[in-house]
C-alpha cells in the first residue's frame, strides 16, 4: 500500500541501540506509513523486538532519530537540541501506540473486563459508563463474548492473547505493535489470534508485526522487512522477498523456516 | 495402540473403579500410641501439679486488670505494625528508586534500624524528652510557629509505638521489596505500553500483585510484633499484658499462673490474627489460581459429604464466575 498522504506513522533513521557494549540495532532506517501493515522476520537477536520496543520508548535509542506520527519519540527538539522528554510526556507519547507481547502480560489479578477497562479508566480518566460499553463491544469483536468476569489464569493462551488485543485497542491506539504474538501458543491457538489481527488489517489500522507467521506476513503485509545482526538486510512486498529473497542471508533464512 | 473394547461412549458405561486391599501402616499406630501415653504424662503432670497454682489462674484470667493490659497489647500490635507497614512499603519504594539518593537514604535506615536491638531503641525513644525537651513547627533555621513541650506529646505510650513502628518498617521495607521484586517485570512493561505512570503501576498494578509475596512473612511479623510489646517496659511502659501480669503476681507472690494467664491471653490474640490472615491471603489469591482455596467451613462441609469439591454456590463466596475455571482449555501460566 502506498497511500503515502501526509507523515508517515512511524519514520526511524538511523537507529542504533547499545546494550552495554553489545551493539543491538546498527543503524535502522525504516518508514511505515497510515494504514499500513509492516511484518518484520529474522532470526532470534536480531534486534527486531528490540526495534518495536523502540517504537513506543520502552527502550531508549542511543543515536539516529525515531518519530511517531510526526512527532520524535523521548526527545523534544528545539533548535539544535534535543530535550529528554519527562515521565509523564513519555506515558502521553504512548497512550497512541499500543502494544502485544509475546507472552501476553495480562494484569492477573484483575478480570479480562477490568483488564481492558483499566488504562481507558486511570490514563484517559473517560466516563466510567463508555467506557464499560467499548470494552464489552472490544471483547465481543475479539470473540470473547461473556468472558468479561473470568481472570486470565482462566483462559487459554489464545484468549489471553486477544484480551491482550482488547486491551490495547481500548486506547483508541494509532498504531499497533505485535512483539511475537503468536510464539507462546500452542499450534492450534495461533489461528484465532491471526484472525484477529487479519480484522484489525482490514479496518485499516496501522501495525508493525514481529512474528515467525510466514502465512500471515505474506496474506495480511503490505511490506516484509528481514533483520539480522541488528540491520534491515531485505525489505519489500511480501510475496516477492518471500517467493525470490535477493539477500543470501534473507535466502539461508528462509530456506530453514518455509 | 490397539484397542480390545469398545470406546466408554458408545457402551454408555462407567469402567469399574479398582477395588484393592489398601496398604496397612503399623508403623503409624505403634506412633499414635508412643505419643498418646507420653502426652498423657505431661497433662498429669500439669494438671495435678500444685505449683501451677491453676485456681489462681481461674481467678485472674478475666479479671479486669488484664483484659486492660491485654487492649493495651493490642493498640499498641495494630498501631505499631500500622505505621511500620505503611513506612515499609515507603522505604521499599524507595529502595527500588532509580534516583540514588533516595535508595542510600533507605539503606541507610535499614542499617541503622535493623542493627540495634529493639530494646535499645525503646529506651532511647523513652529519654527523646530528654534529648529534645522542646520541638515547634516552623521554617528551618528561620521563626517557629508553634512549640510545643515533648513530655507533654510523647508520652510513654507514643514513645513505644514510634520506637516499635520504626524498628518494624525496617524489616517490612525488606519484605515489601521482595514481594515487589516477584512481579514480572512484563506486567510493568505492559502497564507503561498503556501510558501508565510510574506512581500509577506501583499502585494499581505491583503492589496488588506483591500482597501475595508480602502477607505470609507479614502475618508473621503481626504476630511476632504481639509480643516484641513485651519489651515496651524499656520506655518505660508498664500498663501492656506483660507488666501488668507481672505487677499483679508480685503482689501475689504467685510468678507462675499470672505468667500462664499473660500466655493464654497471648494466644487467645494470636489466634484471631491468624484467622485475619487466612482470609487476608485468600482475597489476594484471587486470579492467581484457578479455584479459590476453600474457607474452614467449606472444608468441614467438604469432609461431611465425601470429600467433594463444593459445588459453585456457597456462602461466603465470591459471585461463581470466579470459579469457572474448569471450562476453560488449558495454558494458563
Amino acid at each position: 500500500m502506498t497511500a503515502a498522504n501526509g507523515t508517515p506513522m512511524v519514520l526511524a533513521e538511523g537507529v542504533h541501540k547499545r546494550f552495554g557494549r553489545l551493539e543491538v540495532l546498527k543503524g535502522i532506517d525504516l518508514r511505515v506509513d497510515r494504514g499500513e501493515v509492516m511484518c518484520v522476520i529474522g532470526p532470534s537477536g536480531s534486534g527486531k523486538s528490540t526495534f518495536l520496543r523502540c517504537i513506543n520508548h520502552l527502550e531508549q535509542i542511543n543515536s539516529g532519530r525515531l518519530w511517531v506520527d510526526g512527532m520524535l519519540v523521548g526527545y523534544r527538539q528545539r533548535g539544535d537540541k534535543l530535550y529528554e522528554l519527562r515521565e509523564s510526556e513519555i506515558a502521553r507519547q504512548r497512550i497512541g501506540v499500543g502494544m502485544v507481547f509475546q507472552h501476553f502480560n495480562l494484569f492477573p489479578h484483575m478480570t479480562a473486563l477490568a483488564n481492558i477497562t483499566e488504562a481507558p479508566l486511570r490514563v484517559k480518566r473517560e466516563p466510567k459508563k463508555e467506557v464499560l460499553e467499548r470494552a464489552r463491544a472490544l471483547l465481543d469483536r475479539v470473540g470473547l463474548d461473556g468472558k468479561d468476569d473470568a481472570y486470565p489464569s482462566q483462559l487459554s493462551g489464545g484468549q489471553q492473547q486477544r484480551v491482550a488485543i482488547a486491551r490495547a485497542l481500548a486506547m483508541r491506539p494509532k498504531l499497533m505493535l505485535f512483539d511475537e504474538p503468536t510464539s507462546a501458543l500452542d499450534p492450534e491457538l495461533v489461528g484465532e489470534v491471526l484472525d484477529v489481527m487479519r480484522d484489525l488489517a482490514r479496518d485499516g489500522m496501522t501495525m508493525v508485526v514481529v512474528t515467525h507467521e510466514m502465512g500471515f506476513a505474506r496474506e495480511v503485509g503490505d511490506e516484509l522487512v528481514f533483520m539480522d545482526g541488528g540491520v534491515v538486510v531485505e525489505a519489500g512486498p511480501p510475496r516477492e522477498v518471500l517467493a525470490s529473497p535477493q539477500h543470501e542471508r534473507t535466502q539461508s533464512f528462509l530456506s530453514k523456516v518455509l | 495402540m490397539t484397542t480390545t473394547s469398545r470406546p466408554r461412549a458408545e457402551t454408555g458405561e462407567a469402567p469399574e473403579d479398582i477395588k484393592a486391599i489398601p496398604v496397612r501402616h503399623p508403623g503409624r499406630w505403634i506412633a499414635v500410641g508412643v505419643l498418646a501415653v507420653l502426652v498423657a504424662m505431661l497433662v498429669n503432670s500439669v494438671v495435678n501439679n500444685p505449683a501451677f497454682h491453676w485456681d489462681t489462674v481461674g481467678k485472674y484470667l478475666f479479671d479486669q486488670r488484664l483484659s486492660a493490659a491485654a487492649l493495651v497489647t493490642l493498640q499498641l500490635t495494630v498501631l505499631a505494625m500500622f505505621f511500620g507497614v505503611s513506612i515499609g512499603v515507603i522505604l521499599a519504594i524507595m529502595r527500588l528508586s532509580p534516583n540514588p539518593i533516595l535508595s542510600s537514604v533507605a539503606w541507610i535506615y535499614l542499617w541503622v534500624f535493623r542493627g540495634t536491638p529493639v530494646y535499645t531503641q525503646l529506651v532511647f525513644w523513652g529519654l527523646i524528652s530528654v534529648l529534645y525537651p522542646n520541638f515547634g513547627i516552623g521554617i528551618p533555621f528561620g521563626p517557629e510557629f508553634a512549640s510545643f513541650q515533648t513530655v507533654n506529646v510523647v508520652t510513654f505510650f507514643v514513645a513505644a509505638v514510634i520506637g516499635l513502628s520504626l524498628n518494624e518498617s525496617a524489616y517490612m521495607a525488606e519484605i515489601v521489596r521482595a514481594g515487589i521484586l516477584s512481579v514480572d517485570e512484563g506486567q510493568t512493561e505492559a502497564a507503561s505500553a498503556l501510558g501508565m505512570r510510574r506512581q500509577q503501576i506501583t499502585r494499581r498494578i505491583v503492589l496488588p500483585q506483591a500482597m501475595r509475596v508480602i502477607i505470609p512473612p507479614t502475618g508473621n511479623e503481626l504476630i511476632s510484633m504481639l509480643k516484641t510489646t513485651s519489651l515496651v517496659v524499656a520506655v518505660p511502659l508498664t500498663i501492656d499484658l506483660y507488666a501488668k501480669s507481672r505487677e499483679i503476681a508480685l503482689s501475689l507472690f504467685q510468678p507462675v499462673p499470672l505468667l500462664i494467664c499473660a500466655a493464654i491471653w497471648y494466644l487467645a490474640i494470636t489466634s484471631v490474627l491468624m484467622v485475619g490472615q487466612y482470609y487476608v491471603e485468600r482475597h489476594y489469591a484471587r486470579g492467581s489460581s484457578r479455584q479459590l482455596p476453600p474457607t474452614p467451613l467449606q472444608k468441614l462441609r467438604m469432609r461431611l459429604s465425601g470429600l467433594r469439591p463444593p459445588p459453585n454456590r456457597q456462602p461466603g463466596l465470591p459471585p461463581p464466575s470466579i470459579q469457572r475455571g474448569g471450562e476453560a482449555a488449558g495454558g494458563g501460566p
